[in-house]
């Protein structure tokens, strides 16, 4: 098992240089003169101007300033935002648990919603009910996210009112932060109405985010079933007398999961990628509309960090996902 | 002299009859799958309207009247036949726009799709066929593209290349290349010790020649049906890019960008929202509704199972 572990964890370590590499070199690719982008300034004396090449490091050899610039991520400095002039990864450590409590309700939406679909889809093969599971799935695939949070807010928060349009809690609220999940820190508050509030700000963003893995996780959780159910040791269990629900829930199910486990890990990118669009629209302050701000700002450093952030974090997933599969199939670790 | 040329014939007959027959085959296993019939007409009849856009377009894409800002669709109080679908906040006829959007998003996709396929294919039989170093290099750098979420790096992308539908595209077709690549390379493994291509390499063949004329035809299978996925994604990531504000710039009637446009319109005027959301879900729709028939038809694995 152990060797198994530092296996899978020594090939991130190529990968994340790639990605760092990709990273240093994004600011040299821009247009226009690295100098200027990275102090943000448009007009500046010559001496200043080489003051700050000497300060960033410019006027040294390539490679130097690649090992420099890896140096310091290993220190943990991911540089410096041009706006704000705080460090970047203060500003991610402030916004990600947004982004990860977002995702931590859709993917739970997903899982509880498409799991049970995909298995009764399985089990009632062709029938209407079937049917109607499938195209559903395939139209929430086919979903332009950011069309259909728009749709949601028309009808939600326009016409009937049962729903705020953005942010993650009314601003009648206010408390420190504690966890940095505002569900947990509203009922910490103890203040009246508080998780209500962030609980209606939730249920929209998360339908929207939830969407496309819903879709997902039931098409794949019913082929998974479909192949499992036509087993020889399903037949041998239906065959000795036992209940099909036992049959489908304990023999079925389990082996079935394996391949939708995957699925579900595999949809953490497509998650980071659905936050860009989800909180766009909703105004939801994590990383997602971050990105997207800094891209708009032309705050480089803030994507150049963000960019090699979030990277990580899915590989460290992928990672998880991997280990965890090795823990359900035995037949993986040899 | 004439005997040789009849032969010559004959066999070029015989290879159309099974071109012929393997299309049969094909199309039967393909129009089993209702759904994917009718996405494959739903398609068809985009392309059409897409192309003769110019023709049945009842208004220039960009022309504003500026005396019907905002009007509803004919059948609503207020609208007028002259504005089917009604206009939108500088007076542009709906129904112009989304046609013309039509020929935006099928040219996203048969642009982008083009790119990473070809550029997924080459890499990939170079990949799968020499192994080694080289195989090592390409498939590193695909895992690196690949750890990141494919619209955050369109989307930084496009902040290097500058916002515009082309880099946009350009963006997209190199986020979706990696697929091609893995799927590539693991056929072309696959089919590498096979007899035959170990028969064409004694009778003399060339690797070019080898990799793409006796293996690759035989990989192509899982390679279209990935296209087609990919055709609708590269139509999703560009609608959504045009979203953000970085793809397609206005007044270009992409449908990402009618709706970005159409935002702050939401709750007065649900047709400009709803609309080019209606077009870009019935396409992304058909196309993997085709994809998945497509699957059914040429997967040997799944076939007749």
């Amino acid at each position: 098992m152990l060797r198994f572990l530092v296996g899978r964890f020594a090939v991130l370590i190529p990968t994340f240089i790639g990605v760092s590499i990709i990273a240093f070199s994004f600011i040299r690719l821009l247009p226009g003169d690295p100098v200027m982008l990275m102090s943000g300034e448009r007009v500046m004396s010559q001496e200043r101007y080489e003051k700050i090449t000497q300060e960033l490091g410019y006027d040294r050899n390539i490679v130097i300033q690649y090992l420099d610039y890896f140096g310091d991520l290993m220190q943990g400095d991911f540089g410096t935002s041009l706006v704000t002039k705080k460090p970047v990864l203060t500003h991610f450590s402030e916004l990600f648990p947004a982004t990860l409590e977002l995702s931590l309700c859709a993917i739970l939406f997903a899982v509880l919603l498409g799991i049970p679909a995909g298995v009764f889809a399985a089990i009632k093969r062709g029938s209407a009910f079937d049917q109607t599971i499938m195209g559903t799935a395939l139209v929430g695939y086919s979903m332009p996210i950011f069309w259909w949070g728009l749709l949601l807010i028309i009808l939600f928060s326009g016409i009937l009112g049962w729903t705020p349009v953005s942010g993650r809690i009314s601003l009648l609220y206010y408390f420190p932060s504690v966890t940095g999940f505002m569900l947990i820190d509203s009922l910490l508050s103890g203040q009246a109405g508080a998780f209500k509030s962030a609980v209606s700000h939730l249920i929209l963003p998360t339908i929207v985010l939830g969407t496309i893995p819903l879709a997902v996780i039931a098409r794949q959780t019913r082929s998974a079933m479909l192949e499992v159910l036509s087993e020889d040791y399903v037949r041998t269990a239906r065959a000795k007398g036992m209940p099909p629900l036992r049959v489908i829930g304990v023999h079925a199910l389990r082996n079935a999961m394996i391949p939708v486990i995957t699925t579900i890990g595999l949809q953490v990118g497509v998650m980071l990628a659905g936050a860009i669009l989800t909180e766009t629209i909703f105004s939801w302050p994590g990383i997602g509309k971050w990105m997207v701000d800094s891209v708009f700002k032309r705050d480089y450093p803030v994507i150049q960090g963000g960019l090699l952030l979030i990277a990580a974090i899915i590989m460290l997933v992928n990672l998880l996902v991997d280990i965890l599969y090795g823990l359900i199939n035995p037949r993986i670790r040899h | 002299m004439a005997q040789a040329s009849t032969a010559a014939l004959d066999k070029a007959k015989a290879g159309e009859v099974t071109r012929r027959q393997r299309f049969a085959e094909f199309w039967f296993y393909f129009s089993e799958n209702k759904g994917a019939v009718i996405g494959l007409w739903v398609f068809l009849a985009l392309v059409v309207l897409a192309i003769l856009a110019p023709l049945i377009a009842p208004h220039a894409p960009n022309a504003q009247y500026r005396e019907a800002v905002l009007l509803p669709p004919f059948w609503q109080d207020g609208g007028q036949a002259a504005y089917l679908l009604g206009t939108d906040q500088v007076g542009r006829d709906m129904l112009s726009r989304l046609l013309y959007g039509a020929q935006f998003s099928l040219f996203i996709g048969i642009v982008v799709t083009t790119l990473a396929l070809t550029g997924g294919i080459f890499v990939g039989v170079i990949a799968g066929y020499f192994r080694g170093w080289v195989d090592t290099v390409i498939m590193r750098l695909m895992d690196i593209i690949l750890a990141f979420p494919s619209l955050l790096l369109a989307l930084v992308l496009v902040a290097v290349l500058g916002p515009g539908l082309m880099n946009a595209m350009i963006a997209i077709a190199l986020v979706l290349q990696p697929h091609f690549v893995r799927l590539t390379r693991a056929a072309v493994m696959a089919e590498k010790g096979r007899d035959y291509v170990v028969a064409a390499k004694v009778a003399g063949a060339r690797p070019l020649r080898l990799m793409f004329r006796t293996i690759l035809p035989n990989c192509m299978a899982p390679l279209i049906v990935q296209a087609t996925l990919s055709f609708s994604t590269a139509i999703l990531d560009a609608a959504a890019l045009g979203f953000l504000g970085m793809g397609a710039q206005p007044p270009t009637p992409e449908w990402g960008t009618m709706l970005a446009e159409a935002r702050e319109f939401i709750l007065r005027a649900w047709w400009v929202v709803t609309l080019p959301g209606v077009a870009i879900l019935v396409t992304v729709l058909a196309i993997n509704l085709m994809g998945d028939g497509l699957r059914d038809a040429l997967d040997p694995k799944l076939k007749r199972s």
